[in-house]
């Protein structure tokens, strides 16, 4: 499982306020956080300062990537604060996210190519989000084999079929775990990718809603998250499904996150 | 009124099977439908908007209060006509083009008509020109602009200042929401009003019309 730290989003308040402020140390502590809770990718998004996003998107960039070795994942539906994040960043930076809307697709290829990057690929398009089950398979599909036909290797491909807020569509969980099955079984060699929180959006008590889907996700083939590394109970149950799941061999990575002291104190 | 108190709790229930047969009691009662509307229905959503703003009850409840609403109003709403009850007014809701974000909207839509408004959601990604046809063709005495994405909000400016060419901006008043919207940026672009959850949405609309 590849997991990607969701924290340093522009869009919650503790982290507006510190970009706003500059407030270097503060979001360098967050970046490492993460990295050390087992993140694999740290996501950076600046989504919420308007015209200052491409610079502010960049700044963060540089400021993480002083804090720690692993990539960064470069959050915006802006192709231009991509872009400029992207040369900014050492090293081979993940794209989030590219789609089937004829603007941004067009915009965003050409970066993806540049770097090799892993991009994150979302199932709409310029008609819309795709809502039901057929479509976002539908629209996955598509959008695989554009990326492909553009000469982007499967293994750099995370599709994420959007999970919409179930507080909204009690259906949305069990149809995006659905959905990764159907594409996992067209696509074994494409890999998966869902941003855990949107589920719960709306509703209390959130962080079973995660850990709950995040178990029937794996089971369906989805192999990468963005998600809160921080929540230790998340990662515990992270790594006892990847064990269940067959993928960890002898159980070594359990045993040794347990000599690690990983699952120490976690109720 | 014991029926109408009885209207407002099932409504905050979300007892949306019932509604339509309590309308029909109050209606038979001899109750005025616009005090139907007001005293039962309009006031079970007021309670509703302002515990959620409150995060009292969440969005699902919402939902089903706003379902048990349109199962009312499925059978108050020619009772109104007939007796020519002024509704609260008239709002048009749509998100901006380039945007597709609708969840916000459509929560203020809903209680926009839980609130006695009569409400035209023109959808998602509206282009300026389908407002300003909007608002020239139905005479809204609202037009609620949404937009989730900061690159998309920049759209707003743009529908008011169509609505200025074309000769209608002052027929309307305009409210703004979504995420990245503040009020602030509302006075900027010269709307009329900001709403930061679909509750206050109702109050400003409220206070606008006067």
């Amino acid at each position: 499982m590849l997991v990607i730290g969701e924290k340093i989003n522009s869009s919650r308040k503790e982290i507006f306020k510190a970009i706003e402020s500059r407030d270097e140390g503060f979001l360098r502590n967050i970046a490492r956080q993460q990295v050390d809770s087992g993140a694999d990718y740290v996501d950076v998004n600046a989504g919420a300062f308007l015209q200052d996003e491409e610079r502010l998107l960049s700044w963060l960039v540089e400021i993480v990537q002083k804090e720690i070795d692993q990539p960064l994942c470069i959050d915006s539906p802006n192709p231009k604060a991509i872009e400029k994040a992207v040369r900014v960043h050492k090293g081979t930076p993940m794209i989030n996210s590219i789609s089937l809307e004829e603007d941004r697709y067009r915009a965003i290829i050409p970066l993806v190519k540049e770097r090799a990057s892993p991009v994150i690929g979302l199932c709409m398009s310029d008609k819309g989000i795709a809502k039901k089950e057929d479509e976002k398979v539908k629209v996955a599909e598509k959008l695989i084999d554009r990326l492909t036909g553009d000469g982007i290797p499967s293994n750099h491909i995370l599709i994420d079929p959007i999970l919409q807020p179930i507080a909204v569509d009690s259906a949305s969980g069990r149809m995006v775990v659905n959905t990764i099955q159907r594409i996992k079984a067209l696509h074994p060699e494409i890999h998966i990718v869902c941003g855990l929180t949107n589920l719960s959006h709306g509703l209390p008590s959130r962080k079973f809603v995660h850990r709950a889907f995040l178990l029937m996700a794996m089971a369906a083939g989805m192999d990468a998250a963005i998600l809160d590394p921080c929540d230790q109970v998340l990662m515990a149950h992270l790594k006892a499904a990847t064990l269940v799941m067959g993928e960890d061999e002898f159980c070594m990575k359990y045993i040794r996150a347990h000599r690690e002291g990983k699952f120490r104190g976690i109720p | 009124m014991e029926i109408l108190q009885e209207i407002s709790e099932e409504l905050q229930k979300g007892n949306f099977g019932d509604m339509p047969k309590l309308i029909q009691e109050a209606l038979d009662a001899g109750i005025a439908p616009s005090k139907i509307l007001n005293d039962g229905l309009v006031s079970g959503m007021d309670v509703v908007g302002e515990k959620f703003r409150c995060d009292e009850i969440f969005m699902p409840e919402v939902l089903i209060s706003a379902k048990a609403m349109q199962a009312g109003m499925d059978v108050l709403r020619p009772k109104l006509i007939e007796t020519g009850a002024k509704l609260a007014g008239k709002v048009i809701m749509g998100t901006v083009k380039g945007d597709l974000h609708d969840i916000g909207k459509n929560l203020v839509g809903m209680l926009m008509e839980g609130a006695g408004f009569e409400v035209i959601d023109l959808g998602i990604d509206v282009p300026s020109e389908k407002f300003v046809e909007a608002v020239r063709s139905n005479r809204p005495n609202i037009l609620g602009l949404s937009a989730l994405l900061t690159t998309t909000m920049l759209m707003m400016k743009e529908v008011i200042e169509s609505l200025v060419e074309a000769g209608v901006r002052e027929r309307v008043k305009v409210i703004v929401g979504g995420a990245p919207v503040t009020e602030k940026f509302a006075e900027d672009i010269g709307a009329d009003g900001y709403a930061p959850d679909a509750a206050s949405a109702v109050v400003k609309a409220r206070e606008l019309i006067g």
